[in-house]
């Protein structure tokens, strides 16, 4: 009898747990100002992203994505799987959904090919944005915005040769994913000094710490550490204290955080794909697309989105924006 | 349906047999209410209730059948992954074994430049010796299965990158759809066909079998009452005579298959293979079987429980998206609706068994 008792108690507490979740609405945190936007009728956009949850990079795209809905009476769903298959299946749900436009990365182009390819047979325009710049106009997408990331790469090892750099550390938080691969191989074809890779898993940030802090205790050659996250560049700075090393941090993709790093000095760069940009303009485009017909690139050019150096020369302006995690 | 799963009475064997004894005393109804996967029954009527009435999408055809797609992923694994269980068992290296499998398959056949056939039958060997590797070490260790299993998950998931890497300078496998043999494969394991209109894929199809020869294995066979027996008691039966080692290493090799269809699954829909992928998926198959009313413990439980589970995570994986909800919120809805569908399950054991 007393079992019971416990069972019925839990589950009325999970059925409330559930209907206070059904009770919150789908819309993004902020107040949508309707007094601003237009009065094109509503559109409902999917945006599917390989995010790995609680990347602050996300959270830029994200906000990029909601100001661009909120302005453009745009029902925005957004939804994430780091797995691949699970993105195609996003897709496909996307489609049963019979929403009224899909904004996708490409972080592997070979694996959504079927989902994309079901996506426009259901007459559902597709842009792909961030990841897939080789890929997106053979996959019959329309539009692309994002960086390349081996030109990104490549400017990047143009300036550490430029500071006089001998010996790079790639640190690469994401085993297996395609992008981060061409940011550390094009980068270390660029540099003229030597340049190795140090795999770490960022779901862990604790062990990102130690291994980059027992790398350095072990090469004491290295002195620059470059990492392709903002989250993972300020782990590398605690790290380097940890090992007593000297090395310098430079990295990929940046957050308020850590454009508060480069103001003080600690982090000496950043180079920036614009995370905001590339989720608003995925969404004011298929907007566009919707309304007026536009496509941006005219189905064959990407859209570039970055690669920008943010540094001590340009920092303190950036900084403003960056306090509001718009950058 | 209670008729065909209907368990015959064991040998006297220990495992189980007093219950099975008291069972056939009892109405056909009360025979029904008692058996293991009603409790996820009840689970998945009232997911599905929930999401049929919240969610315009989840109403449609193309919806349902995306449903069960996503479901049959799981649920194929979990046929082996339930089977295991039973017989007393875990495997955590089961996720990262459906990639390695997709990945041997593909990379044999790209670098041997041979029909991709080929790759899959080296792959089906692999993922064979896998499963007897992991049995084996635990017959002779005499470990925990937890153990030796979760370092073979280490294991898998440090070899599927490094031998990636290796054999192709990339982080996932060449492209192989141009290659022989490719076309019929897909056929084979990731085609889909018209039900009424809606596309349905392949595997949902593969997913019905596996679950009915794995139920006629387990009703209907020595091997399954062996099963039974070496997951309720392992002494007992290796006392009246049952081969415990052969049992849990076939079991182990079970997994291995379901692994290695699921892996030629994923590379013959998607072209290629991700090799940091995998990771993760192992106790959602372990979940898919609990939910579907196998015991941890082990000596209880049915593939068509763990198909209900498997279908339940299904539902809420997508259903949350068709519903609208906010993305950051998924995985706590998804623990939340397993946890109802557990506690549903065990609420309706006892009131079943009370009577």
């Amino acid at each position: 009898m007393k079992r019971n008792t416990t069972y019925t108690a839990l589950l009325a507490g999970t059925a409330s747990l559930l209907l206070l979740g059904t009770a919150c609405s789908s819309e993004g945190g902020r107040d949508t100002a309707s007094e601003e936007g237009v009065d094109t009728p509503e559109l409902t956009i999917a945006m599917i992203t390989h995010e790995v949850p609680g990347d602050t990079f996300w959270d830029i795209v994200r906000a990029g994505a909601e100001d661009a809905a909120a302005k453009s009476n745009i029902d925005l769903e957004y939804a994430s799987d780091p797995e691949a298959r699970e993105q195609a299946s996003l897709i496909q749900n996307a489609i049963d959904r019979e929403v009224d436009g899909i904004a996708v990365t490409l972080s592997t182009p070979d694996v959504l090919e079927g989902a994309i390819a079901d996506a426009e047979a259901a007459g559902i325009p597709v842009v792909a944005f961030n990841s897939g710049i080789e890929e997106w106009a053979d996959m019959g997408v329309q539009q692309y915005f994002g960086t390349d990331e081996h030109l990104a790469g490549t400017a990047f090892g143009e300036r550490l040769t430029e500071v006089g750099a001998q010996n790079a550390l790639c640190v690469i938080q994401e085993q297996g994913h395609v992008a981060l691969e061409t940011r550390c191989s094009s980068l270390g074809e660029a540099f003229e000094g030597d340049s190795e890779v140090l795999y770490v898993d960022s779901a862990n940030m604790p062990e990102v710490r130690s291994s980059i802090s027992a790398k350095l205790q072990e090469d004491d050659d290295i002195d620059y550490v470059v990492t392709l996250g903002a989250p993972i560049a300020m782990t590398a700075i605690d790290a380097i204290d940890d090992a007593g090393s000297d090395a310098a941090v430079a990295t990929f993709d940046t957050n308020s955080e850590l454009v508060g790093a480069i103001q003080e000095g600690i982090v000496q760069w950043a180079v920036d794909q614009q995370p905001y940009l590339q989720g608003y303009l995925a969404v004011d485009s298929l907007w566009l697309y919707n309304t007026n017909g536009n496509t941006s690139g005219g189905g064959t050019e990407p859209v570039l989105t970055g690669p920008a150096f943010v540094d001590e020369t340009n920092v303190d302006e950036i900084a403003v924006f960056a306090e509001e995690g718009t950058r | 349906m209670s008729q065909l799963l209907t368990p015959k009475a064991p040998p006297p064997s220990g495992g189980g047999s007093e219950k099975t004894l008291r069972v056939t005393r009892r109405s056909a109804l009360r025979r029904f209410m008692t058996r293991p996967e009603v409790g996820s029954l009840v689970g998945a009527v009232i997911v599905f209730s929930l999401f049929f009435s919240i969610a315009d999408p989840f109403r449609t055809g193309g919806a349902i059948a995306t449903i069960l797609y996503a479901s049959s992923t799981i649920g194929i694994m979990a046929v082996g992954v339930a089977l295991l269980m039973i017989g007393g068992e875990f495997d955590l290296s089961a996720g990262v074994a459906v990639i390695t499998s997709g990945l041997a398959a593909s990379m044999f056949a790209w670098y041997f430049a041979v029909n991709v056939w080929v790759g899959a039958a080296f792959a089906l060997a692999v993922s064979l010796a896998i499963g007897f590797l992991n049995g084996w070490i635990l017959v002779r260790t005499r470990l925990p299965s937890f153990l030796v299993t979760l370092s073979m998950f280490l294991m898998l998931q440090g070899l599927n990158i490094a031998i990636t890497k290796l054999v192709t300078g990339q982080v996932s496998t060449t492209n192989i759809a141009n290659m022989d043999g490719f076309d019929s494969a897909r056929a084979v394991f990731a085609s889909s066909f018209s039900v009424l209109g809606i596309d349905v894929r392949i595997t949902v199809l593969w997913w019905l079998v596996f679950v009915a020869v794995a139920t006629w294995v387990l009703m209907r066979t020595k091997v399954g009452n062996w099963i039974y027996a070496v997951g309720g008691n392992q002494e007992s039966a290796r006392a009246v005579g049952v081969p415990v080692a052969r049992v849990k290493i076939g079991l182990f090799m079970t997994v291995g298959f379901t692994a290695w269809f699921s892996g030629m699954h994923l590379l013959f829909m998607f072209n290629t293979v991700q090799s940091g992928e995998g990771v993760g998926n192992e106790l959602l198959y372990i979940m898919a079987a609990v939910v579907g009313g196998c015991l941890l413990t082990g000596g209880y439980g049915t593939v068509v429980g763990a198909a209900i589970g498997a279908f339940i995570y299904g539902m809420t994986r997508q259903g949350i998206v068709y519903a609208g909800w906010d993305n950051n919120w998924v995985f706590f809805f998804v623990g939340a609706m397993l946890l109802l569908a557990v506690v549903v399950n065990g609420w309706v054991r006892t009131q079943a068994n009370k009577r």
